[in-house]
């Protein structure tokens, strides 16, 4: 048993155990909707916005973690709100807005960050470093959990009906506009939460993958919101384990043991699975000719 | 004979900008099945989704039972055409018929014994119930309208408004669709339908809503559903599609 909790009698890897329990699964629980809601792309650019907010907070007020908190969120919420006013032309659909928002958004914050005089380095906030995690990052991936898990429980139902179909559930009297954003202010929460530990790049892969996984598995949204916070904690660890053995990056680590996580789901789910698929396709095929045989 | 108790008046409704019904109206009762018919791009869709609140009214008012609908609310239960809907969505048939019951349930309470006895209710006059555990991308066609006929009864919605429900299903489906429209008709409720099969409407209803960009007539199949009225929708329809270039 040495060799599995060996790496946890460190004082900075039992930081980082728990930062892998909580981000885990706030992302975890959170890609439930952003999967079934198409937001992934939208998430993705949020992520990369959070850049130049970090590089405001930086050159505004050092490397307090309140003004990075800050900074970050105001730079996302441009961003998404600037999306959504930009597709209102029209012409131009909300992926193009964002794809252009985003790598502006980006870059900006890449410039920014050059004229940072504080050592700060741009890696660090491409890819985190979850054994860096310091009590107040923890304290911050709390905090969200305990606000944001509990309303996106409440209001599961509600969320359900837009999500399945979000006209309908307008005319019926569910406030659309209102979960939209509560939806847009809870995912860009969870982001802020995991940066520190995945960095920019990363997060998307910690938010989307366990509910993936999850969705190829079951038929029930609670299953796939509660299974998918229980498959970001098990990744989450687990990547952090290997990545101490094999003396890798942790961010980098955690997400590949999640992306294979999923590869195996795509093969072998017996219901929604490559594999069981193909094997089924066979044995029909089999079947019909055998019987196709004894009537002749 | 019943009072008349769905009032339409004067229902003006433009889809994206585009006026796309105008000053529409009519009176139906409760216990039939209305048929709407017209060319494509008459506005069968546009009416339906009017009545259902997904669409903003330009001038008019909808009645039902005296009282005003505005904006939302649980009496209209809309059915969107099939391929609107996300088939892949993580839920049962049981799931999908729930929903009908999650508006009547507070935000943060459990689902009663009432609500339980409800959804078990709509399953079993869907005949359902048998299928309830299933993923909703695992059933037919026309199991999955009754799927979605299951949480308009569940949410004690009063008029359905079907979006072309005969699209795509093979003939013992329709069958089975019509038997059920029957059931639902004698049990009171209000069945609008848009359809473009004109061969059976005879069958199917017994009232007819003629469309094309305004209500060409209205009434009981037997009076409206003439060789004239029809040529009226259709055929000035395609004259008036050349006079505008064909803009659509």
């Amino acid at each position: 048993m040495d060799w599995l909790l060996e790496p946890f009698q460190h004082a900075f890897m039992q930081r980082a155990l728990v930062a892998c329990v909580l981000i885990g699964f706030l992302n975890g629980f959170m890609g439930g909707f952003v999967m079934l809601r198409r937001m992934a792309l939208m998430a993705d650019s949020l992520s990369h916005s959070l850049l130049p907010g970090l590089a405001v907070g930086v050159l505004l007020f050092g490397l307090a973690p309140m003004g990075l908190f800050f900074g970050a969120l105001s730079a996302a919420l441009v961003v998404a709100l600037g999306a959504q006013l930009l597709a209102r032309g029209a012409r131009v659909k909300e992926d193009t807005a964002l794809a252009i928002l985003y790598t502006s958004a980006f870059s900006s914050g890449v410039v920014l960050l050059s004229f940072v005089k504080v050592r700060v380095s741009l890696l660090h906030y491409l890819f985190g470093n979850i054994l860096g995690v310091s009590n107040q990052d923890l304290w911050l991936a709390y905090g969200v959990a305990v606000v944001v898990l509990p309303l996106l429980v409440a209001a599961e139902r509600p969320l359900q009906l837009l999500l399945f179909d979000s006209s309908v559930a307008r005319s019926q009297g569910v406030p659309v506009t209102l979960l939209n954003i509560g939806l847009v202010v809870a995912l860009v929460l969870t982001m802020l939460s995991s940066l520190q530990a995945v960095g920019v790049i990363l997060l998307l892969g910690l938010l989307i993958a366990p509910a993936a996984t999850v969705y190829l598995l079951c038929d029930s949204f609670p299953v796939l919101l509660w299974g998918g916070g229980a498959l970001g904690v098990f990744g989450a660890v687990s990547g952090l384990w290997l990545s101490y053995w094999l003396g890798v990056p942790s961010g980098a680590c955690i997400v590949l043991v999640l992306g294979g996580l999923f590869c195996i789901a795509y093969l072998v789910s017996p219901r929604y699975g490559l594999l069981p698929k193909l094997w089924k396709a066979r044995h029909f095929h089999k079947e019909s000719l055998a019987r196709w045989e004894h009537h002749h | 004979m019943s009072s008349h108790s769905l009032h339409v008046q004067d229902l003006t409704v433009s889809y994206r900008r585009i006026p796309a019904l105008h000053h529409v109206g009519f009176s139906l009762a409760c216990g039939s099945a209305v048929g709407v018919l017209g060319p494509n791009g008459a506005g069968k869709s546009t009416l339906l989704k009017a009545l259902a609140g997904l669409l903003p009214i330009e001038t008019g008012r909808i009645t039902f039972h005296g009282r005003e609908m505005k904006g939302a609310n649980q009496e209209f239960a809309y059915l969107p055409q099939r391929e609107m809907v996300d088939w892949d969505f993580p839920t049962t048939v049981r799931g999908v018929v729930e929903m009908g019951r999650y508006l009547r349930v507070r935000w943060w309470k459990r689902f009663s014994q009432e609500d339980r006895l409800a959804v078990d209710a709509a399953l079993e006059a869907m005949q359902m119930t048998a299928l309830q555990d299933r993923q909703i991308s695992a059933l037919s066609g026309g199991q999955q309208q009754r799927v979605f006929l299951a949480r308009a009864l569940a949410q004690e919605a009063h008029v359905l408004l079907l979006d072309e429900p005969f699209t795509g299903l093979d003939q013992p489906s329709q069958e089975g669709l019509k038997l059920v429209f029957r059931q639902l008709r004698e049990q009171g409720k209000l069945l609008l339908i848009s359809h473009h099969d004109l061969g059976s409407v005879q069958e199917l209803f017994d009232q007819v809503l003629l469309l094309n960009g305004e209500l060409l007539a209205a009434g009981p199949v037997a009076e409206v559903f003439t060789q004239e009225n029809l040529t009226r929708a259709y055929g000035t329809r395609v004259f008036s599609k050349i006079d505008h270039g064909l803009a659509t």
